[in-house]
């Protein structure tokens, strides 16, 4: 195969001359295929390392083995080979692409946020990878990966500053801490939620099944240990993506950073929430800590490059207080209902667990509702985001003469649902929720075009 | 049905003969359930056995078809001055009210059964997953105004997330 000439013909600046033949241009860090090869190729190689320790010889699977590790990496150097980018004409261009060339266009204007990630390995070798949330569509997100650590953070502010019109050294604009997380207290609270409980319960009775009949213990663990290891991964995953989360304020929206062995730093666009979630699950009551999630818009979509989206249900606070809590969700919402009306008690009849935690508080400008079976959930949505509302009437209600008023966002996780109201309350949700939603949406469209351009 | 009508909304309802298009869809499910029990029970040589499985799957038939005319005549949808509202269901009964505004597209879908009575469906989508304003069963001349209607509405109206 013949390598195609770069840049292909369609691509190639017209008339560009000869003195400068870059052009521009710029490549990635030289070791993003080791990077990329990354977790696949460390396992092959330790693969291989054990097996040629404990055989000596016999080496011909250690052979593909390594083959295969040479193939990733060759693959990854090739695809460093034809990348490249460059910042042109107030658009950011990356080329890439060995058989099917691409040749992407982002335009600065519409970045709306940019976003750095290092994975574990990258972080070792001082690596960082770029993101680009574009304005607009949701799958479109441009990656350079990998960028040197301070390459990125460099780039990262100027295009920033580029996206807002400024100079391009502009430095980046001072941030205002909300909200830190406490590693001990994450560490806590992660010991009693969910698959943390399963995993010390599966700890507690094979120790003490390897007390009564030591021969069944090991058993016992062979046979749970894919159920146990996915749990340990899931309470892992979000230790290490929780770990010294922080959550600052800046005029372009809310920075999260955060991260154990893979870190980011990542910002969520004013006006991107859909909605808020405050969590209070059973095993934290005690203790009155709390967690918030958000749902930002945008759809699922498939491959790797939209991680982010498909954590879009993210926490903003992995655990707090309930004083921590409030306040942040203070500074986000402002101008929540203050008072919050029950169901009537018939309800309890349709929903006996639910019952004690429903309720729901209306203020012109966001809705608040309450449910959860044994721990407690509150959403917050502002009505400004509301996409559709909907009414409706299972047989039971109807006997009892009850309908739940479902809002509907474009976030995927989190929506508000005053369950179970009065037959008539939900009829008048119906009729004002519309015009109230509508008045909403006037006002928000009115402060941000305000708040826009004086910055 | 006392939906809240004070102001004396018109409900629009799909063609009644949505009916056939779902009596036709349960046939084409029905009949080959009931030839396999006749056949079974021929072959096993228990004729009583074949003939209450066959009766059993025409009492289900009946009592799903009058279920399906049920809601079929559930189903409406009216076109307010910001928004459409469409109700819909027999068991659970829902009601939808979609601003214009939030309308991302509309989109018109016949299958096969729609297409041999004539009708066709039109789909408002939101960006929100879960609004439902699905219309069913509506002739195909009549699926094409809506469709174009809404759409304009929708232009005029717009407001992004």
């Amino acid at each position: 195969m013949s390598l195609p000439a770069w840049p292909p013909p369609a691509l190639r600046e017209p008339a560009s001359g000869h003195a400068d033949l870059s052009g521009g241009w710029e490549r990635l860090h030289p070791l993003s295929a080791v990077v990329r090869a990354g977790r696949g190729a460390l396992a092959l190689l330790l693969v291989i390392l054990v097996s040629s320790l404990n055989r000596n010889g016999n080496g011909t699977e250690d052979l593909i083995r390594l083959g295969l590790v040479i193939v990733v990496l060759i693959v990854g150097f090739v695809s460093w080979v034809v990348t490249r980018w460059r910042i042109a004409g107030g658009v950011l261009q990356i080329d890439t692409g060995l058989v099917r060339r691409q040749s992407l266009r982002y335009p600065l204007t519409q970045i709306q946020a940019v976003d750095i990630l290092r994975p574990g390995l990258a972080r070792v070798l001082g690596m960082a990878e770029l993101r680009l949330r574009m304005a607009g569509g949701s799958g479109s997100s441009g990656r350079l990966a990998y960028l040197s650590g301070p390459a990125a953070e460099q780039l990262r502010a100027r295009l920033l500053a580029m996206a807002h019109g400024l100079d391009e050294r502009e430095p980046a604009p001072p941030e205002r801490p909300l909200y830190q997380v406490d590693p001990r207290r994450l560490v806590a609270s992660l010991l009693i939620s969910g698959p943390a409980v399963i995993i010390e319960l599966a700890v507690v009775a094979v120790l003490v099944i390897a007390v009564i009949k030591p021969g069944l213990a090991g058993a016992l663990l062979a046979s749970s240990a894919t159920a146990l290891i996915g749990a340990l991964s899931a309470v892992w995953q979000r230790f290490n993506g929780e770990y010294r989360l922080m959550v600052a304020e800046a005029p372009d929206g809310l920075r999260v950073r955060a991260g154990l062995v893979e870190t980011s730093s990542e910002t969520i666009p004013r006006g991107r929430v859909q909605a808020l979630r405050l969590v209070q699950p059973v095993t934290w009551r005690p203790f009155g800590w709390c967690r918030i999630e958000v749902d930002l818009a945008g759809r699922a979509t498939s491959g790797r490059q939209n991680r982010a989206a498909k954590r879009a249900g993210r926490a903003l606070v992995p655990v707090g207080t309930r004083a921590e809590a409030e306040a942040l969700i203070g500074q986000i919402m402002p101008g929540g209902p203050t008072e919050r009306s029950k169901p009537p008690g018939r309800a309890r009849w349709k929903a006996p667990l639910r019952f004690a935690h429903l309720s729901y508080g209306l203020s012109d400008r966001y809705i608040v509702t309450t449910s959860g079976r044994l721990r407690l959930v509150t959403d917050w949505v502002p009505l400004a985001k509301v996409q559709s509302i909907r009414r409706s009437e299972g047989p039971l209600q109807r006997r009892l003469g009850l309908a739940s008023v479902h809002l509907d966002t474009a976030g995927r996780m989190i929506f508000a649902v005053a369950r179970d109201r009065e037959r008539p309350e939900a009829d008048g949700l119906l009729r004002t929720l519309p015009d109230a939603c509508r008045a909403a949406r006037a006002a928000e469209t009115g402060i941000g075009s305000g708040h826009r351009t004086p910055r | 049905m006392s939906y809240p009508s004070s102001t004396g909304p018109v409900w629009s309802t799909p063609s009644p003969r949505l009916h056939s298009v779902r009596r036709a869809q349960l046939a084409a499910g029905a009949v080959p359930a009931l030839l396999l029990a006749v056949a079974v029970g021929a072959a096993a040589g228990a004729v009583t056995v074949g003939a209450m499985a066959a009766a059993g799957v025409l009492i289900g038939a009946g009592c799903l078809d009058v279920l399906l005319g049920r809601r079929v005549r559930a189903w409406g949808f009216t076109e307010r001055h910001q928004d459409l509202m469409v109700r819909r269901g027999v068991m659970v009964r829902r009601l939808s009210v979609i601003p214009y505004g939030r309308m991302q597209y509309v989109d018109v879908t016949a299958g096969p059964f729609e297409r041999a009575f004539g009708l066709a469906s039109v789909r408002m989508h939101t960006a929100a997953a879960a609004s439902d304003a699905r219309i069913p069963g509506l002739p195909q001349s009549e699926a094409t105004r809506l469709r174009d209607h809404l759409s304009a509405l929708g232009e005029s109206q717009a407001t992004g997330l």
